[in-house]
């Protein structure tokens, strides 16, 4: 699966809490979470990006809460992927528990420019920089991560584990 | 090659003789629990599946976050929680009125044991490790995967010894421990990794500063914080009606090994603030007390400081003493329980007579939902754990971490101050 979008930069220990405040944690409707998604940290951020855009961000991104509303805001407001020189543990799983790709590329994010066009393959790991025509690798998925995605995610290994 | 004490837990909760960090189990939980924002993602993917609970005992529901309830979506997030607790007769839920917050609750009420693998959807689940049980925080869903299966999987951490000796100094209290501690590794110094906490220092820490310590392991980046069970524990159980046969103590072997061992002396320890807007910015009270920093709010309260001893403490500054003029002082006891024994003790009155406002437990103006929020330019100390760019309230206010008794303190001068300025 390849995304595509312009990318759009955040520094290091991106938290939780400038995400997705918790004053709006009082539900967990999706639209209702990606209208404030960042807007602590850039209030014009819903209004500026684009379907299938990018966040490319510096090391730790996801810290502080174990709020899952954090990767469901970031994917219902449309970005498509996350690329981040690292993430905080809880926000890797909530990511791959929700369907948010995400990437570690310290390469990638230092040599990304904000707007620039990124492309990347899901598949193979490899990032594009289509405006500067550089390409980027990304840390491999670990092997049971993949495997998780394959059965269909926590839902369908759970029914796995529980032969339903 | 010997174990540490997280890697005995998982190795007996995933039935292996032995886990290496890096390894990816698949292990049995022995308590799963969510509260009032994050439940609701859970029962729905229980619902989704169509399954019973794995173990209905085994299960906690605990409404702390934004009760009583704040606002309309609050209550509906509750009621979806009281629903599921009534179809599924979940035994383990506390209603407004017998509610606290839940990392305060649990130890308390004697849920918590050594041993125990413990998993909680919300990040300060690492709090319960002060008990000798692995203890991690996680998304809905993971913990929605626990409510149905009775399992998670977790990828082994490695572990960090942190090694704490000498004598703490006046005002110097777990909270400043490891806030001096995450000033020295930074906010992602621990990431994915288990902090273990030792030392003939920490073997003298009375219970409710360890569960201080380990409830901010996350703000480190960690795994899970724990601390071997020992005499103290031991008591602090047997207080709940909680007996050793029902538990197991696991120590780390001499021989595991860390991937990193570092040594604290509490003599160079002086008592801890924790600067906007991450707790790795970290002063020392000398330091900063010169600074002149005027405060709007102090808040004494949260998973972090909500607990008796804390309350204390910061009534012995508080006695006889008034908060500065347009100081807002919001004092939140953790549980029921809590709220009561102060109460007996006479610290309400004290607090009242200062000038601080009690509210019943809630985790509230922590994360900024309600009870005591910060306006634009405002400035906070707090004793919780968490100093985000917008934690408690507005994007533009400045948020403080310290002890109950420097935030105490600080409410009486109306500037960050040493409790030394208080009681001269």
């Amino acid at each position: 699966m390849k995304l595509r979008g312009k990318a759009w930069k955040f520094g290091d220990n991106v938290d939780t809490d400038v995400i997705i405040p918790a004053r709006y944690l009082n539900t967990s409707d999706e639209k209702s979470l990606a209208e404030h998604c960042m807007e602590d940290i850039d209030k014009d951020f819903v209004k500026k990006i684009s379907k299938g855009d990018i966040i490319v961000a510096g090391y730790n991104f996801g810290s502080g809460s174990s709020r899952e509303h954090a990767p469901i805001a970031i994917k219902a407001s449309g970005i498509s992927c996350v690329i981040a020189k690292d993430f905080a543990r809880i926000f890797y799983r909530n990511s791959f528990n929700m369907g948010l790709p995400i990437l570690e590329s310290k390469e990638a994010v230092d040599d990304i420019k904000e707007t620039d066009e990124i492309e990347v393959d899901i598949d193979t790991g490899i990032i594009k920089n289509i405006t500067t025509d550089k390409e980027y690798k990304s840390n491999p998925i670990p092997k049971f991560m993949q495997e998780l995605i394959n059965s269909g995610g926590l839902f369908g290994y759970a029914k796995k584990l529980l032969n339903i | 090659m010997g174990m540490t004490i997280t890697q005995k837990i998982l190795a007996e909760k995933s039935s292996q003789d032995e886990v290496k960090p890096g390894d990816i189990i698949l292990a049995d939980v022995d308590l799963a629990f969510a509260n009032d924002v994050t439940a609701p993602i859970s029962i729905d993917f229980v619902k989704k599946l169509g399954v019973e609970v794995f173990d209905k005992k085994k299960i906690a529901l605990i409404p702390d976050h934004f009760t009583p309830n704040k606002d309309i979506n609050s209550a509906n997030q509750c009621k979806i929680m009281r629903d599921f607790v009534k179809e599924k007769n979940v035994p383990n839920y506390w209603e407004t009125g017998e509610v606290g917050i839940e990392h305060a609750l649990l130890p308390e009420q004697g849920y918590i044991k050594p041993g125990m693998l413990i998993v909680g959807a919300d990040s300060h689940t690492c709090t319960h490790g002060a008990l000798g049980a692995f203890a991690t925080g996680m998304g809905s869903t993971d913990l929605g995967f626990a409510f149905a299966t009775g399992k998670t999987w977790l990828r082994v951490p490695e572990t960090i010894k942190f090694n704490y000796t000498g004598k703490k100094n006046r005002w110097v209290y777990g909270k400043d421990l490891i806030l001096y501690t995450i000033g020295k590794i930074g906010v992602s110094g621990a990431l994915y990794k288990s902090m273990e906490f030792t030392g003939s220092a920490i073997r003298e820490l009375p219970i409710e500063e360890r569960l201080t310590m380990c409830n901010m392991a996350i703000e480190a980046g960690g795994k899970n914080g724990i601390i071997q069970a020992d005499e103290l524990t031991d008591k602090y159980l047997a207080e709940r009606g909680v007996k050793k046969e029902d538990y197991t103590v696991y120590k780390s072997d001499d021989t595991a090994e860390y991937s990193n061992i570092i040594d604290i002396n509490l003599e160079n320890i002086e008592p801890q603030v924790a600067c906007p807007h991450l707790p790795e910015n970290t002063k020392g009270i000398s330091e900063i007390a010169k600074e002149d920093i005027k405060i709007d709010q102090a808040f004494i309260g949260s998973c972090t400081n909500g607990r008796i001893s804390d309350l204390r403490e910061a009534a012995k500054i508080l006695k006889n003493n008034k908060v500065a003029k347009f100081v807002r002082l919001i004092i939140i006891p953790a549980t029921v329980d809590i709220y009561r024994q102060a109460l007996k003790e006479g610290l309400f009155d004290i607090f009242l007579n200062a000038g601080a406002v009690i509210s019943t437990p809630t985790c509230g103006p922590c994360l900024g939902g309600y009870m005591g929020i910060l306006a634009d330019n405002e400035v906070g100390i707090s004793t919780s754990n968490r100093n985000f760019v917008g934690r408690m309230g507005s994007s533009k206010s400045f948020l403080y971490l310290s002890s109950p008794s420097i935030a105490a303190a600080s409410a009486i001068t109306g500037k960050i101050s040493s409790p030394e300025e208080v009681l001269k």
